[in-house]
């Protein structure tokens, strides 16, 4: 500590030279203590306990349990869902972005869009599973899916009614970054409309698009309350799995499955989400 | 998505602002595009939420009646085995409102001062409010049960569920007041306020705070909604809030009326109170 303040003073002049410096960040250690607590030391738990044997001795052998074919079945399903979800959000709300960046910026459709679209990004969960339960689930008032309850589709379509509206956000400002003089100039030299799209404004928006569809695949991979509402008797993707080995009777023996799990979980978070962030610079070499 | 035009163009708005204009035909083809996509997408969007709000009117016997009492059970719910379903609303309410107050308490001073004083954290601080977003909460909970394990001997109340929803709400909480912040010359002000004698206190509370009312309460409400929707915490902590509550519900009776009923209340909850953001969202003349 004391040498962190030495260094903080000599780097930065005090304004207040008539006190005793107290180094300004001092400020800003509540908030260092509340994050380290709550976010820091449980993320530090999980990822040294994946680490260790029931018992509290270390086994890193425990990491080849992620190969174990009924823990790559969690990761596939995870997969699955993910990638059908993350790729129908993406397109779909391409096309409603689309739609809503070409009516009036100011117009009263955009603004109800987007307000909506903030709303419903955030409401998955039970309320969610059972508002298409009684749509098209057995019960259901519109029809009855004979595949609701099938893994990936099923499931897939109730993830795409909050993936569309997050996809519909985050999409939005790289069309809107899209010139008209762009499309001018490609007119003015004789480009169709699909030449356009095709040479112009698709390779423009590739990199916002595929960063999009990282973040939409990063938020159905967390998702939990959704399916486990949607279905609870069946572990399909690796949060119902970390859930039923946390909750399980055998109690302490599994506690570190759910933290391998967890951790097999940051691993891949982090890497769609490294991926998202340097798709993301790549979008803003063009579009701002 | 073929034959478009480019964007910003508006059926309304459109001949003023371009010169070139586009042929009626394309016009008209972009339109036809926008107002099927809308009609669609609306459709999707709409028909899960009447297809609840019908549930919620369904008669207690007969199927295919009206009535309100699935509204009126919402009051009064309640079955063996899980608590009554007016506790569930209570705690809920009562943890948005905690979390919200430390969530303000933790990051305004926080982030005012750091823009004041200590620049060269803004980068970390930012990371880590943004962090949360990468640690989904089925991985914080698996390094949390066992912190929350450690201290059970004092047997916790479910408030305590706060401290950990502080931290899932930091990101957009922090989103929010960023961009307030840089609306408006905290430099100037604070030293204008320093300069008349206000301690740093009354710099951030009466000077700085009020400036930034609608990122202050932008921040609040997204606070807010993630409480009202969190399930997987809660329900993985073994701690019963709305969500979880809902979830029991469903598993002992399917489709019980009240089940939509409080879904629907929750949600109209959330529009309100987006709707009281985006009015005071609004800059207003008149009041100090």
């Amino acid at each position: 500590m004391a040498v962190a303040a030495t260094n903080q003073t000599g780097a930065r002049p005090s304004r207040a030279g008539r006190r005793p410096p107290t180094p300004a960040w001092v400020g800003t250690v509540p908030f260092f203590a509340y994050v380290g607590i709550f976010l820091l030391w449980p993320t530090g738990i999980v990822v040294v306990d994946a680490f260790k044997n029931p018992n509290g001795a270390w086994a890193f052998s425990n990491f080849t349990e992620l190969g174990n074919p009924l823990v790559r079945g969690y990761f596939i399903g995870s997969f699955k869902l993910c990638l059908l979800s993350s790729v129908t959000g993406a397109v779909l709300g391409a096309i409603l972005a689309y739609a809503v960046a070409s009516g009036d910026p100011d117009g009263i459709v955009r603004r109800l869009y987007i307000s909506v679209s903030g709303v419903l990004a955030q409401f998955g969960g039970v309320t969610l599973a059972f508002a298409f339960l009684v749509l098209i689930g057995p019960v259901g008032l519109l029809f009855h899916a004979s595949w609701y309850f099938d893994f990936p589709w099923g499931i897939g379509l109730i993830y795409t009614y909050f993936q569309i509206p997050l996809m519909v956000l985050v999409f939005l400002p790289a069309i809107d970054g899209l010139k008209v003089q762009w499309r001018e100039a490609s007119e003015n030299l004789g480009a169709s409309a699909w030449q356009y799209w095709r040479h112009v404004g698709g390779p423009l928006l590739m990199p916002a698009f595929l960063g999009a569809t990282l973040l939409l695949f990063a938020n159905a991979l967390s998702a939990f309350a959704t399916i486990q509402a949607w279905e609870n008797q069946i572990a399909y993707v690796v949060p119902q799995q970390i859930s039923t080995a946390m909750s399980s009777e055998v109690g302490l023996s599994n506690v570190n499955v759910a933290d391998l799990l967890a951790l097999g979980m940051v691993i891949m978070v982090t890497i769609v989400m490294t991926g998202y962030a340097l798709l993301l610079r790549r979008a803003g070499r063009w579009l701002r | 998505m073929a034959a478009l035009t480019s964007v910003g163009e508006a059926p309304i708005a459109a001949p003023a602002g371009r010169p070139r204009g586009m042929q009626a035909s394309r016009r008209r083809r972009l339109n036809i595009f926008r107002y099927v996509c809308f009609t669609i997408f609306g459709l999707f969007f709409l028909l899960p939420l009447l297809a609840m709000a019908r549930f919620s009117l369904e008669g207690p016997t007969k199927l295919g009646t009206w009535s309100v009492d699935a509204w009126r059970q919402i009051a009064s719910y309640q079955n063996t085995g899980i608590p009554p379903l007016l506790s569930a609303i209570e705690i809920t309410l009562e943890l948005a409102v905690i979390t919200c107050a430390v969530m303000l308490v933790l990051l305004v001073p926080t982030m005012v001062w750091v823009r004041l004083r200590v620049q060269w954290l803004a980068r970390t601080i930012e990371f880590l409010c943004l962090l949360p977003l990468t640690i989904p909460a089925i991985v914080l909970v698996v390094g949390l049960g066992e912190i929350y394990n450690r201290i059970q001997r004092i047997s916790l109340s479910a408030l305590m569920l706060f401290w950990v929803y502080v931290i899932l709400a930091l990101p957009y909480a922090y989103r929010a007041l960023s961009a307030g912040l840089t609306a408006i010359d905290v430099t100037t002000l604070s030293e204008a306020a320093r300069s008349l004698g206000a301690s740093w206190f009354t710099v951030i509370v009466r000077v700085i705070a009020p400036n930034m009312r609608a990122a202050i309460l932008n921040a609040l409400i997204l606070t807010a909604g993630v409480v009202l929707g969190e399930f997987t915490i809660a329900y993985l902590l073994l701690y019963t809030n709305l969500q979880v509550e809902l979830y029991s519900i469903s598993r002992n009776t399917p489709n019980a009326g009240v089940l939509f009923s409080t879904s629907l209340a929750a949600l109209l909850l959330t529009f309100a109170l987006l709707l009281i953001l985006s009015y005071a969202g609004r800059p207003r003349r008149g009041r100090g």
